[in-house]
């Protein structure tokens, strides 16, 4: 075994010194988001009394509970803290954790510089052992960064370290998770699809427990990182259990590596036609984003389903209680507790679809990059044809994958609530309004990319921006103005509320004239 | 008639590096051109301002009579490239990528596109990411070839072939040439370019360090003489031209710019010659001499 990890000592120091930006960001992100909740929790919430309140009456119903799980300790400002955080956070570092495994895996391997390390005395399993490394350096990172931060600001020191060490879970999990999805697939994307895939469901299994049957809960090592109970009578045991579940998937993950070629995958390549059908740029654009928006499409079907499933039965779990009544319909802007379930959780998916239109453009300038827009643009494909191209499934795709989510969760809804007829068209719609919104975020990915290329990747950092102000917007009580700056403020809480068509109107106008923008700047400049 | 491809005092920088610094470039229509210089000498920046793809900080640039800044539709129709680094999309196969980019540039010749898989035997069927960085280069070469355009821009497209391929692509472009298209055609191989171009430009840091006919070039340096003389020779170190003089007895050898090489054969005449051996210049002396040469 110690052959087969010659040399990765120096590979974890070559990707640390890749990653000195990215991870300390991370880091620094999740640090930040950590110490501020609290801290403004213990402002906003200063006595138990007022957290008593406000944990029954808004972090205690169904839907709350599905987006950030159950309130373990009402009492204290770090129970609130980590009700708010555990569950989003482990998420979030679990992602990261794909990132880096397979940055520094199949992404070198498919890219060929992983054959140039090989070749030199560095073991079999070197590169892959190093990229779990440095993933778990950086969980540990993000863990320790927020215990710093929650102990700074005044939390309890042991419940500060449970709470950073229940993000630590995740990621020590996921990158097992990832050292397994790198072996199956030859393309990097396809595998941090996989790894994201499994975090995503995950996310559902425990979402599904925390508003219904809550042994289902230890399905999910999500679920581990909330079982872990930081501020609210520690359960250290936990991490045991994701330790030795996270040992047994990475050791399946360095047994697959063993059984396969450098560059394959477990499937076999098959060969290709040898003639092809592909006409145009769109024609090309499709075959090179079919899988993702499939994949999408089919997830978010899945995932409508399932909200729309839960939408009924939370009623019941949110009672007779006519205080929480009152300001989930505030805070839902809807008139029943089951429209403001349906719409924040719409919300949620416009968000995330919003994630698929900024990937969508960015293919623009992978192609770019990688030189494949070169052959190209030196026929006489114009440059606003080839943009379009890729820019047409942002566009298209985002509505797809969101009508999927709808018919999923309203035909769901429909069945369990008798009336089908009636609530698919409302909970369609529902997702049909967050489309405007995510268009933004393709338009403002084009503006970057046709203004400030090397920065594309600033896209993410403006779509994280957006999720920040509308997790911590209300609990910082923001202005009003500030809470503008995101699209997704303006996105009218379907169903319940009147429809307003100024706000998408406006929406569709900023994306317009966003991609009117980035267009006129690709055109100007150089490719390459 | 009107040049393909005529650049003058192109200048191209990127941040502080200047990659292009006064570059001409002048290919006649029909000629295959040989585009020479070292590793970043601004080969490729150069081939990428004719794509469109950069746009010229100044000097002028006109290809097959267009703006290649502005004309990119009309004017894409009309050629075919071959980058130098290939890189396919790997979910897709060779033959994918040549139908797709034929069908981009307007169409391909179905009966060459046959016989140019034949000819550098290549399999279509595989998919681009199990294809070598040779077999890469082969897509490319055949999607341009098989397509009926008056302008072919390669760029060192034969650096990763092997021989036999290579003797393939050399038949290739000299029918190329039989046909009257038009070739720029950017290289490292010396005895590629020998073979096949017509005119060459050697290009360094930017800037066009030579340019013609080899004929021309040659004619700028020198032909290495090794001969035996009846006598031993008196004053021929003194005729202009000569260099590098070494005399043991009646055996001389030296070497002459080549413009005075009749002056020196009618002094060797003179004194009456047993035995000659004459080198022209090769085109490897004519590069080493400019990459060498101080900028």
């Amino acid at each position: 075994m110690t052959q087969a990890l010659l040399g990765a000592g120096e590979l974890v120091k070559l990707d640390l010194r890749r990653d000195r930006i990215m991870i300390p960001v991370w880091v620094y992100a999740l640090t930040a988001t950590a110490a501020s909740t609290a801290y403004s929790f213990r402002h906003l919430y200063d006595t138990p009394q007022s957290r008593l309140e406000f944990a029954t009456a808004v972090a205690n119903n169904a839907s709350t509970r599905a987006m950030y799980g159950p309130v373990h300790d009402p009492s204290t400002i770090g129970g609130l803290t980590a009700w708010r955080l555990v569950t989003i956070g482990a998420t979030l570092v679990g992602v990261m954790s794909v990132l880096v495994v397979m940055r520094h895996t199949r992404a070198d391997e498919e890219a060929g510089r992983l054959e140039l390390i090989s070749a030199g005395v560095v073991g079999r399993h070197a590169a892959l052992a190093a990229g779990v490394l440095v993933a778990l350096i950086a969980s540990l990172a993000v863990g320790l960064g927020a215990a710093i931060g929650l102990i700074a600001v005044g939390m309890p020191t042991v419940g500060s370290l449970a709470f950073g060490l229940s993000w630590c879970t995740a990621g020590l999990f996921f990158a097992a998770v990832a050292a397994v999805a790198a072996q199956l697939s030859e393309s990097a994307r396809t595998a941090n699809g996989i790894g994201i895939g499994v975090i995503a469901l995950a996310y559902l299994v425990r979402a599904i427990a925390d508003v219904g049957p809550s042994w289902l809960s230890w399905a999910s090592p999500i679920g581990w990182a909330q079982q872990l109970r930081p501020f609210a009578g520690e359960r250290w045991w936990v991490f045991g259990v994701a330790v030795g579940a996270a040992a047994l998937i990475g050791w399946g993950g360095f047994a697959l590596a063993g059984r396969r070629d450098l560059g394959a995958g477990l499937l076999p390549p098959r060969p290709g036609p040898a003639r092809g059908e592909l006409h145009g740029p769109v024609a090309l654009a499709w075959r090179l984003q079919r899988g993702t928006l499939l994949g999408w499409t089919a997830g978010f079907a899945i995932y409508g389903v399932a909200i729309g499933g839960l939408a009924d039965g939370v009623t019941a779990i949110v009672g007779s209680s006519e205080s929480t009544r009152k300001i989930l319909e505030e805070m839902g802007g809807a008139k029943g507790i089951v429209d403001a379930f349906l719409a924040t959780a719409m919300g949620i998916l416009g968000l995330v679809v919003a994630g698929y239109a900024v990937q969508a453009v960015l293919r623009l300038r992978v192609e770019e990059t990688a030189l494949r827009a070169e052959p190209v643009l030196a026929t006489r494909v114009g440059r606003i044809r080839w943009a379009c191209s890729h820019v047409l499934f942002a566009v298209v795709g985002s509505v797809l994958i969101l009508a999927a989510a709808g018919l999923g969760a309203g035909l769901a809804h429909g069945l369990r609530s008798h009336d089908v007829g009636q609530q698919l068209p409302r909970v369609l719609g529902a997702a049909l309004v967050q489309v405007p919104a995510a268009w933004v975020l393709a338009g403002v990915t084009l503006v970057l990319f046709g203004l400030a290329p090397r920065f594309t990747a600033v896209a993410w950092g403006v779509l994280g921006g957006c999720l920040l102000l509308g997790q911590l917007g209300p609990v910082l009580k923001l202005a009003q103005w500030a809470m503008d700056i995101s699209p997704f403020t303006h996105v009218p809480k379907l169903p319940g509320s009147a429809l307003s068509v100024a706000p998408l109107v406006g929406l569709t106008a900023v994306a317009v004239v966003a991609a009117a923008v980035g267009l006129a700047g690709f055109r100007r400049r150089d490719v390459g | 008639m009107a040049a393909a491809i005529a650049i003058e005092d192109l200048v191209k920088t990127f941040g502080r590096t200047r990659a292009l610094d006064g570059l001409d470039l002048t290919v006649e229509t029909g000629e295959v051109h040989g585009f020479l210089g070292p590793n970043g000498a601004g080969k490729s920046t150069t081939i990428r301002i004719l794509l469109g793809l950069l746009r010229a900080d100044a000097g002028k640039a006109r290809l097959l009579g267009g703006d290649p800044w502005r004309d990119v539709a009309t004017l894409h129709r009309r050629l075919a490239y071959v980058p130098g680094d290939v890189t396919l999309w790997p979910n897709l196969s060779g033959g994918e990528v040549i139908d797709l980019l034929g069908r981009l540039r307007g169409g391909l010749n179905e009966q060459r596109r046959a016989d140019l898989l034949e000819r550098f035997d290549l399999d279509p069927t595989k998919k681009g990411r199990t294809y070598s960085k040779g077999n890469r280069q082969k897509v490319a070469l055949v999607a341009a070839l098989a397509a009926d355009v008056e302008l072919l821009i390669l760029d060192e497209p034969t650096s990763g072939l092997d021989p036999i391929v290579g003797e393939a692509f050399r038949e290739c472009i000299a029918e190329e040439r039989a046909s009257g298209r038009t070739v720029l055609l950017s290289s490292h191989i010396l005895s590629e370019v020998e073979a096949l171009c017509d005119r060459v430009s050697i290009i360094r840091a930017g800037r066009t360090v030579d340019s013609g006919t080899l004929t021309d070039l040659r004619h700028l340096t020198r032909t290495s003489i090794d001969a035996v003389l009846a006598a031993p020779p008196n004053g021929l170190a003194t005729l202009p031209g000569v260099h590098g003089l070494d005399v043991e007895g009646t055996r001389v050898r030296f070497q002459v710019d080549t413009a005075q090489l009749g002056g020196v054969l009618a002094e060797l005449t003179r004194i009456g010659v047993r035995s000659l051996v004459s080198q022209p210049p090769t085109l490897e002396e004519l590069f080493l001499r400019h990459y060498q040469a101080a900028p």
